[in-house]
């Protein structure tokens, strides 16, 4: 089914952000630090006041004065708190944070205005190397922290030391996953009014979760959450990098309601490459040890995370290290295990959510390590994974870090995706290229992946707020069309389809007559967002919660207009009928009728209305699992890596839509292979940001994407109302895996293995010169 | 403060801006036709390409001025008699948009590799859209769209 959102966006006429023009509005723009650590010494703004246009300038004095300072607070010793100025108080961390804050008639102005700023600043030691930062002598980012380490944490099962000293193999590995960002065509932006007579302060956000910025926002202002209003409209994507709280939100409202009139941030390419959130950016030293059929005795790791400058709230600098650690197990039978892993900051910009978190690395490690254990042992790639893969009779199966996973097709996967690239005969055409002196290769990765998640578990360890609910309104108007309210935000997903087709459903109505609502604090029931492949899980099944129980009370007032005891009600072709006398029907629209008609047309004592709000907790959540097999060649003469097949075969339990599932793995394995050969945020030793543009940052266009062939399992979720698994994080947990393996794959020949993400040509280059010096 | 005459989707405009106003932004502020969209001003993502003269052409690195007397055409133009346009019904039907944001570039570019190239290859299809960055899909629902597009462009022409 097409999606309902389309018509809107294919026609320009979607609603973002910068679309809003309010009257007597202020445009703004950031003075941002040219030093990537250094004290604020002094900061003149006299020449941008004098300006013509100019309405205001903040600093984070001023700031301070009007909202608290950001603390991702934790329930984890295992996290150091920090506080996240939203513009720099004292000192500045990394370059690109925000300093002074300039409120004028246009962004033009505004723009001039921050060139005649004059900050003194006293540069400070810079620290950009995660290893270097844990060192003693090191400069420190924050005081209140007295070191660099923000994140420590272990987890352990069984004693791996004796399980590795007694290990057939062990292979072992120094993997380095480079720093990405998620880079979203839409830059952040913000608009604030505050209406100084009621007391409410309105913000539309380029926001993944407008729940969770009102619920903060209420905090930090010092304001009631019934007087904020937070609005996520049309997002043009997020990925995560718009699911955590950003600093010119807060500022944006405070200047807002200094001003008494709207103000409106959007901020640049130079500004999203320099304050959106960067992802991944780890190292992990990791070890795995088989027995002589290649079976895993145990597997030891220890993980840096590079978390930059700040710990951002409400997920804290714990989430890229700890879920790394806590998924480093994979699909895989690991009797024993200890993970270690550290969160370290430096003078860059803050770490946060991209889609897959923690993931895409631990998925390049442990399939690397495998792939290593089988070149050893003169295993095919899909042999090693096939005995070690938690069986199906093993299910619900506890991994090593406590993760439950649900019944899954991980052996399924891995043999469907097999059958679909007919694995035999690439491998043949394979051993033919190489006889011819090309480098071909195949790269298998399976994974699984926790999604949909409830209450049992924080989306990251000692997080401050609760995220394992959602909730939906359905609601009949009289005229029988239902409007369905949601807490969760679309930014592309196409949740105005999946979740109409499951309102429509499970209320018996055509899907044209569903309208789904969402993104707006002030209209939804409670919720946080969308983030962590949760929306269709939570939101979907609150929407069933909801559903039934409208459904329930349909079922009454049919059987009053008909006569009839409820329980001979049936809902059939759109009408509800007594049961074997099908000429005795209702419509719907004659129930909703009824239902506000009041006690003349309602049975007695039933109230009127006809409408339902349900949340929904999955408690543990759900399981999604894929496997991922690339095929690709590489270009001798320019160490390109060229694609030639994708073949991805995922296991998102029942699919509400099957075109909006593909489109969610395509665009996720884009951004998987993006990340595993183009993308790589860099900084110089002064903290100073090199890829600052998208020529330098390169997303990959529709040139460097293979053809993607999406195979689906739809192994139901034994846990999850509906059978749903979440799926908007897959494509890019497996894919930067499967291309390296593929690359390891076509370079035996030179005895290459690939330990670095993003595998650019350059980076081959020397692996191969290297391998060649070695002969 | 500068005039600017120009013809946007049919429709003569005049506006009066600064000579240092970017199109995009006259485009989007000046005449309130914020179908299209900014997304690096740096010439890279192409959500904010136009026609401009009949020809593809990026809206964020032009000023207004550049554009006086010109001919323009937004994806507010592409409707014909309230109805969708062969290639916007083949982007739905496809799944060629996910977030909406790059799909108004998207179009323009495509429709103006359709006039260049009234049956292109696959590969030319990828060529062609690669001056439009697009995060969300993959390429994969547009490639097809821009496909099945074009036998019908061509058929009405």
């Amino acid at each position: 089914m097409a999606r309902r959102e389309d018509g809107r966006f294919l026609t320009g006429q979607g609603s973002y952000v910068d679309d809003y023009r309010p009257a007597r509005l202020l445009y703004a723009a950031f003075l941002r630090s040219p030093h990537a650590h250094a004290r604020v010494v002094r900061i003149d703004a006299s020449a941008a006041l004098t300006l013509p246009g100019v309405a205001a300038v903040l600093t984070g004095e001023d700031l301070a004065r009007s909202a608290k300072p950001v603390r991702a607070a934790s329930k984890t010793p295992a996290v150091k708190v920090t506080s996240f100025p939203p513009l720099a108080l004292g000192k500045v961390r990394h370059v690109g944070e925000a300093v002074v804050m300039v409120a004028a008639e246009s962004r033009y102005v505004a723009e001039d205005a921050v060139e005649r700023i004059l900050v003194e600043y006293e540069p400070i030691p810079v620290v950009t190397d995660m290893e270097g930062a844990l060192r003693p002598e090191s400069p420190l980012l924050h005081d209140e922290a007295g070191t660099n380490l923000l994140v420590s944490r272990e987890f352990a099962r069984g004693d791996v030391d004796e399980a590795l000293a007694g290990a057939a193999l062990v292979v072992r590995e120094r993997f380095r996953f480079h720093r990405h960002t998620p880079v979203c065509m839409e830059n952040r932006g913000c608009l604030a009014e505050y209406a100084t007579g009621s007391g409410t302060l309105t913000l539309r956000s380029s926001a993944q979760c407008p729940g969770l910025v009102r619920d903060v926002l209420s905090d930090l202002l010092d304001m009631p959450e019934h007087r904020i209003r937070v609005i996520a409209a049309d997002v043009g994507g997020g990925f995560g990098a718009k699911a955590s709280l950003y600093p010119e939100e807060i500022a944006t409202c405070v200047m807002a309601r200094r001003l008494g009139r709207p103000v409106k941030w959007i901020g640049d390419r130079r500004e999203d490459l320099l304050a959106t959130t960067h992802a991944w950016d780890e190292i992990v030293e990791a070890e795995l040890g088989v027995d002589r059929d290649g079976a895993i005795v145990g597997l030891r790791a220890q993980v840096t995370a590079d978390v930059g400058a700040y710990s951002i709230y409400p997920w804290t600098a714990a989430i890229e290290p700890v879920q790394t650690i806590s998924f480093l197990p994979g699909p895989y039978r690991v009797p024993t295990y200890r993970g270690r892993t550290r969160g370290v900051a430096t003078c860059k910009a803050p770490l946060g959510p991209y889609r897959g978190v923690g993931r895409p690395p631990a998925v390049f490690v442990i399939e690397g390590l495998m792939d290593r254990a089988a070149r050893q042992l003169g295993l095919d790639p899909t042999e090693i994974r096939l005995r070690n893969f938690v069986r199906d009779e093993e299910f619900p199966y506890k991994s090593p870090s406590g993760i439950v996973w649900d019944r899954s097709s991980f052996t399924a996967s891995l043999l469907r995706a097999c059958e679909a690239l007919d694995y035999a005969a690439v491998r043949a055409e394979q051993a033919r290229a190489r006889a011819a002196g090309r480098w071909l290769g195949v790269g298998v990765a399976s994974y699984v992946e926790l999604t949909g998640i409830g209450s049992a578990i924080p989306v990251s360890p000692g997080m401050p707020i609760a995220t394992g609910t959602e909730a939906a309104t359905i609601r009949f108007d009289p005229a029988g069309k239902v409007t369905a309210v949601f807490g969760v935000a679309s930014h592309g997903q196409g949740l105005e389809t999946t979740l109409a087709q499951i309102v429509a459903d499970e209320v018996g109505v055509p899907i044209d007559d569903v309208r789904v609502i969402h993104g707006d604090t002030e209209v939804s029931p409670y919720g946080t967002g969308t983030y962590a492949s949760r929306s269709l899980v939570l939101a979907g099944g609150a929407a069933i919660l909801a559903g039934r129980a409208v459904r329930e009370k349909m079922l009454v007032i049919a059987g009053h207009l008909l006569e009839a005891d409820p329980a001979d009600v049936v809902m059939t072709d759109g009408r509800w009928a007594v049961r074997g006398m099908l000429d005795r029907s209702v419509a719907a629209r004659e129930i909703a009728r009824a239902a506000y008609t009041g006690a003349r047309r309602l049975p007695t004592g039933l109230e009127p209305g006809l409408e339902a709000t349900r949340f929904y907790d999955p408690y543990y959540g759900t399981a999604s699992n894929a496997t991922h097999v690339a095929v690709v060649e590489l270009d001798r003469e320019t160490c390109a890596v060229k694609p030639l097949r994708y073949v991805v075969v995922e296991d998102c339990g029942r699919m509400v839509n099957p075109l909006i599932v593909d489109g969610q793995v395509h665009g996720g394995v884009a951004q998987g292979l993006g990340a595993a050969l183009l993308e790589e945020i860099v900084y110089d030793d002064q903290g100073q940001l090199l890829s600052g543009t998208l020529m330098d940052y390169v997303v990959p266009s529709a040139c460097e994407v293979p053809w993607m062939e999406v195979h689906h399992l739809e192994t139901p979720s034994p846990v999850a109302l509906g059978g749903f698994r979440g799926m908007g994080e897959g494509g890019t947990i497996g894919a930067p895996a499967a291309i390296a393996n593929a690359v390891a794959d076509a370079l035996v020949p030179l005895g290459i293995e690939i330990a670095e993400l993003p595998v650019t040509p350059d980076r081959l280059f020397r692996l191969i010169e290297h391998a060649r010096a070695r002969g | 403060m500068v005039t600017v005459r120009l013809n946007v989707n049919g429709v003569a405009h005049e506006g009066r801006c600064e000579p240092r106003k970017l199109l995009a932004d006259f485009i989007r502020e000046d005449l309130g036709l914020t179908g299209t969209h900014v997304g690096c001003e740096h010439g890279i993502c192409g959500a904010c390409t136009i026609m401009f003269n009949g020809e593809a052409a990026r809206s964020c690195i032009m000023l207004a001025v550049q554009a006086d007397g010109a001919e323009l055409m937004t994806v507010e133009g592409l409707m014909r008699d309230g109805k969708l346009h062969p290639l916007q019904e083949a982007f739905r039907e496809h799944h060629g948009l996910q977030c909406g944001f790059c799909t108004p570039g998207m179009l323009i570019t495509a429709l103006d590799l359709l006039r260049t190239n009234p049956s292109p290859t696959d590969r030319e299809i990828r060529e062609g859209i690669s001056a439009v960055l697009c995060r969300c899909t993959g390429y994969q629902g547009i490639v097809n769209a821009v496909r099945a597009a074009a036998p019908t462009l061509v058929a009405g022409r």
